[in-house]
């Protein structure tokens, strides 16, 4: 690998990176404080949020469960020389990372305050309302490369779907976004209201690793080190998309896109094989079934590509590539957090010029009608 | 071989650093434990600036539980992905034979000696009461 240091790019890498722009299905921006919610936020719940913070489903109160690498999960050339954390600051965020990496489209997605897992549900229904708005009035209308996303905790699925339509009557969002780690798996009967509205509004359902279910983030139960719980993303969304083809969601809803977010990609082939291996074995027990569960994945699912896998050897890569399908793969930087991919640089694999458009842009392009 | 004047020493504090273009090239000058240490400003993995890395010890662990930390400060942690580079060699800590970061000889020279040439300084007043930072490139 260390030949990477001094690698002239290829003619072929150059060309293509002259002409193609980049689509970003994961910018990452943050609140200088929770002060900025104010202005969205009733009087009500400002004081409830001065007063008791915030409360969610999980045994570690007060920190994330797994204390990160490096402060706020970020890069640390990341910090704003004007203060507040990383991702807070929409001119630095343009002077590091749209205007030197040509961004033109960046799909915001908001960790802050976890809105998806609040245990007071009348309060994350305010919070999640707050949020929205600020996404809007803070970063889109200020940026409109930035495109923001609605943003709803699934387990006050009643709430949920009000603030689904608030949202959607704007027309200035552009998916719909749910944790993959909620009180049930996400294939289940309760959250399908959700599902039926995304599908009417012809808008993605966005699903971002982490949140805070309540249950172990392993099926293993509660790992003890970060590096382990980073892992364990990529088995909550193989866990996450087999609920959903088990359970019929794309088979009830034909026309629902789902875009799994921030997973990386490496796991999915094996999960599909898998899935389809048990569904020729085991018809019987799921008869409501039409097709092999790949089909459903090949055109429902859509894929993040960060953080990528990077196998010893680069054919190795490739193989990942194509076993999910270029078609299905959507660039994704994880900006301004520590396992950033670079899209120069984060695929160690040849990849054509055509294949590049569509994983670097065209893919999102359509799937987001931008 | 040219050899390039970059910084007076006393401008660069300890476990700080100094980013000097030469040639295109940037370049990060590291002071630690009163050592001078030069390495290509630029992570090979993806290009991550190390001028913003953590400046770490090694941490080693024999054995479970027990702990050891050496060479405080020599350690690189890269600002984006956290893979570690020893300053002195510029080698990766998991993979010291195939990743690395290049790296450049340093060394110390009093303005006195410096004044007397041959080198590449023409942005950089020299004062024969100071002493300085000087870079070796190859090639």
């Amino acid at each position: 690998m260390s030949d990477v240091i001094d690698r002239p790019a290829l003619a072929e890498e150059i060309s293509a990176k002259s002409r193609l722009r980049i689509i970003d299905c994961d910018v990452h921006p943050s609140l200088h404080s929770r002060a900025d919610l104010y202005p969205f936020l009733s009087k009500r719940w400002q004081e409830h949020l001065k007063t008791y913070g915030d409360h969610l489903r999980t045994p570690y109160i007060g920190t994330t469960p797994y204390p990160r690498s490096s402060p706020l999960i970020a890069r640390r050339d990341a910090w704003p020389p004007t203060g507040g954390p990383p991702g807070s600051d929409l001119a630095f965020m343009r002077k590091q990372h749209l205007d030197p990496l040509d961004i033109e489209f960046g799909i915001l997605q908001v960790l802050d305050l976890f809105i998806f897992s609040q245990q007071n549900l009348d309060f994350g229904a305010a919070i999640q309302r707050a949020v929205n708005e600020w996404q809007l009035a803070n970063w889109c209308s200020r940026e409109p490369r930035l495109k923001a996303s609605i943003l709803v905790g699934q387990d006050d699925t009643e709430a949920a779907i009000a603030e689904i339509q608030r949202c959607a009557k704007l027309g200035q969002y552009v998916q719909i976004n749910v944790s993959p780690r909620a009180n049930e798996p996400l294939g289940r009967h309760r959250y399908w209201p959700i599902y039926a509205r995304c599908e009417e509004l012809g808008l993605p359902l966005g699903i971002h690793v982490g949140g805070y279910g309540g249950h172990a983030p392993s099926g293993g139960g509660w790992p003890s080190y970060y590096a382990e719980e980073h892992q364990s993303n990529a088995g909550t969304m193989a866990a996450t998309l087999t609920s959903f083809v088990i359970e019929g969601v794309p088979e009830r809803f034909p026309k629902l896109k789902i875009v799994f977010i921030e997973g990386g990609f490496g796991w999915i082939s094996s999960t599909m094989w898998r899935m389809d291996q048990h569904f020729e074995r085991f018809r019987s027990e799921v008869p409501h079934l039409k097709r092999r569960p790949s089909e459903y994945v090949k055109e429902h699912f859509w894929f993040t590509t960060q953080p990528i896998d990077e196998p010893d050897e680069a054919r190795h890569l490739r193989s990942l590539i194509e076993w999910v399908g270029i078609d299905r793969l959507l660039f994704s930087s994880d900006y301004p957090h520590w396992d950033f991919d670079d899209p120069r640089f984060a695929f160690k694999t040849p990849l054509t010029e055509a294949e590049r458009a569509k994983i670097f842009n065209g893919n999102a392009r359509a799937l987001y009608k931008l | 071989m040219t050899r390039h004047i970059v910084a007076r020493t006393s401008e660069i504090p300890p476990g700080g650093n100094k980013v000097v273009g030469i040639d295109g090239r940037d370049i990060v000058v590291f002071h630690v434990n009163g050592e001078y240490f030069a390495l290509l400003n630029r992570c090979p993995h993806e290009g991550a600036p190390l001028d913003k890395a953590a400046c770490v010890a090694r941490l080693t662990s024999p054995e479970p539980g027990v702990y050891q930390r050496s060479r405080v400060g020599e350690l690189l942690r890269c600002p984006w992905h956290g893979w570690e580079f020893d300053m002195r060699n510029g080698q990766s800590w998991f993979d010291p034979k195939r990743v690395k970061v290049r790296t450049y000889p340093v060394v110390i020279e009093d303005g006195e000696t410096l004044a007397k040439g041959p080198y590449v300084a023409e942005t950089f007043p020299v004062h024969v009461e100071d002493s300085y930072v000087v870079i070796e490139i190859g090639k």
